[in-house]
């Protein structure tokens, strides 16, 4: 009696199980506590507000360059072109009075989408240098047009003037940066969740195969370059959505958004924490910025040398970032 | 009968080297038809361009009466032309499951939904699992390829061509650097596909190849020096000088 009862529930439970070797989307107790992290630093560091705004920030535009290079295994040095286009849409919207945010954020992820488009049509082609070189040049011309057009823009000086109305039409965006923190928290953590879902899919599955074997996947009949343009077209339009929270949130869009510097530091932030983890990429936000800060307030001139003793600390002793070496650590203690 | 797969004066030159001459080959629906001379011969060269991994310098490809020398391959992919490589070629950081199952998603256009897990797409990962039993490879599903043994990642090549059902399944060695007693299961495997399977293999061992082959082209220097049945291969003079004598010389 008691041996077929035990049976059946182990009957059941192999049924209602998903197969092992294939992502279920099933929730690590883990991934609960790291997005309570925000929460409670929201209450217990009141002082750090505006600091945690801009990891959040910098958390989305990292988890965008996460879906291309961490997952599809595409480099890119322009990323910041997406990031700095979302930051003009939304900024420029408010400037001309439509300062509504979600809305703002909205056309911000179009445009971005459609720059990210078109800008996938070039990056497909070639090799990973000839990426390195097309995305690198793409970013380049858009600050050089940003630059340019400093009548649209307000160009070197950057875009004064973004007046956002009131978050849901009840929320004023204080001074102390309450709002700005829930809604760019809020922000992260459902465009999170749209990004989990897409690299736990069929889609996700399909990054992976071109980056782990870029030459067998056209063997299987897989469209690579289709891939390839939806991928980076949905990682632009997450840049964008980066870049106009900033430019909400700070109510000023300054030409550096465009950047190469910004490209190259949200490849190091996402190297730091780590590729292709999704989770990686908001921790390395947060702790370069968190060194950044403090760093800075250390020594105002030399807190770069920190940064880079940091990083190459890192990339050498911990493969794949810090949640690489957490990874290969935990599996070296379990023995497996 | 006619054809499902033909080449008709197809050519490729890289520089002045000369890989494929002028080949003009056809393929019977069903065949078991063995590309065999000695290396250097230019037979992968031939299978990349069936395939469109290469497009030819001339001469055109014809899937039954369709030209498809311009058609790229995923495309072929998805007309039944499948191919193995003669150096593994798979996808070292994915589970074995996940390889076969992205496989199947693929042939099924399934492989562009974002919104639902791949543990939800049922019937793919069902079919993935039955394909992995049958190559003995259900204990190593959940395993990340890199992590097999050579010759199970020999299988693994198999299970990804088979998840894309060819109608044509082109093999480039698959028993390439296996010991012979895996390489007869191994083509075991391969006798046992339904007969509709055209199945084209290069192949170095000629036990396997007069035992599995009901056709033989010998390819020499790039160009096909003769083509026929097992009996009319192994009584060839030509072949038997140019071929086999050179491997009584290993």
């Amino acid at each position: 009696m008691a041996g077929a009862r035990d049976t059946a529930i182990v009957t059941k439970h192999t049924e209602s199980r998903a197969p092992a070797g294939v992502a279920d989307g099933r929730w690590h107790a883990l991934e609960i506590v790291f997005w309570l992290v925000p929460i409670a630093a929201y209450f217990v560091l009141p002082d750090y507000r505006i600091l945690g705004s801009q990891i959040l920030i910098a958390g989305l535009f990292v988890l965008s360059l996460d879906l291309i290079l961490g997952y599809a295994g595409i480099v890119s040095l322009g990323h910041a072109a997406f990031f700095g286009v979302g930051a003009y849409t939304a900024g420029l919207l408010a400037v001309h009075g439509w300062g509504e945010p979600i809305t703002g954020l909205a056309a911000a992820a179009i445009v971005a989408a459609a720059v990210g488009y078109l800008v996938s049509l070039l990056v497909i082609r070639g090799s990973d240098l000839t990426r390195l070189m097309v995305t690198l040049g793409v970013g380049l011309m858009f600050w050089e047009l940003a630059n340019r057009a400093a009548s649209i823009t307000g160009g070197v000086d950057g875009l004064a003037g973004v007046t956002m109305w009131n978050l849901l039409g009840l929320w004023r965006f204080d001074i102390a940066g309450r709002t700005a923190y829930v809604y760019c928290f809020v922000v992260l953590f459902l465009m999170f969740l749209l990004a989990r879902r897409l690299v736990h899919s069929p889609l996700g599955l399909s990054l992976r195969g071109i980056r782990e074997g870029g030459k067998r996947m056209p063997a299987i009949g897989a469209p690579v370059g289709l891939r390839l343009r939806t991928i980076f077209t949905i990682a632009a339009a997450f840049a964008g959505v980066a870049g106009a929270l900033l430019a909400q949130t700070t109510q000023f869009v300054g030409i550096d958004t465009l950047g190469f510097p910004r490209s190259g530091e949200v490849l190091v932030m996402l190297v730091l924490g780590g590729a292709g983890r999704l989770y990686g990429g908001l921790i390395g936000a947060a702790l370069y910025l968190i060194a950044h800060d403090y760093l800075a307030g250390l020594s105002p001139v030399y807190w770069q040398l920190g940064l880079g003793v940091l990083l190459v600390i890192v990339v050498l002793f911990a493969r794949g970032g810090i949640l690489g070496g957490a990874a290969t650590f935990f599996a070296r203690r379990t023995g497996r | 009968m006619k054809p499902v797969l033909s080449t008709r004066g197809l050519s490729k030159f890289f520089g002045a080297f000369q890989a494929n001459k002028d080949i003009s080959l056809d393929f019977l629906p069903g065949a078991r038809h063995a590309l065999i001379g000695p290396n250097g011969a230019g037979k992968t060269t031939f299978i990349n361009l069936l395939t469109g991994v290469l497009p030819p310098t001339s001469g055109r490809v014809m899937l039954g009466a369709e030209d498809i020398t311009d058609v790229p391959q995923h495309r072929r992919v998805k007309k039944g032309i499948t191919r193995t490589f003669q150096i593994n070629t798979l996808f070292p950081g994915l589970t074995v499951l996940e390889s076969v199952v992205l496989a199947i998603a693929e042939r099924e256009g399934r492989a562009g939904i974002c919104h639902q897990t791949v543990a939800a797409q049922r019937h793919a990962v069902d079919e993935a699992q039955a394909l992995l039993g049958r190559l003995r490879l259900a204990d190593q599903a959940a395993s990340l390829t890199r992590s097999l043994a050579y010759g199970k990642q020999r299988l693994v090549e198999i299970a990804l061509a088979l998840a894309t059902r060819p109608t044509i399944l082109l093999l480039d060695e698959p028993a390439a650097g296996i010991p012979a007693a895996e390489s007869a299961e191994l083509f075991g495997v391969i006798a046992a596909l339904p007969h509709e399977v055209t199945v084209v293999f290069i192949e170095h061992d000629m036990n396997l190849v007069f035992r599995f082959a009901d056709r033989i082209s010998v390819l020499v220097g790039g160009a096909i020096l003769v083509e026929g049945t097992p009996a009319e291969i192994a009584s060839d003079p030509r072949v038997k000088e140019v071929y086999l004598g050179e491997a009584q010389h290993d």
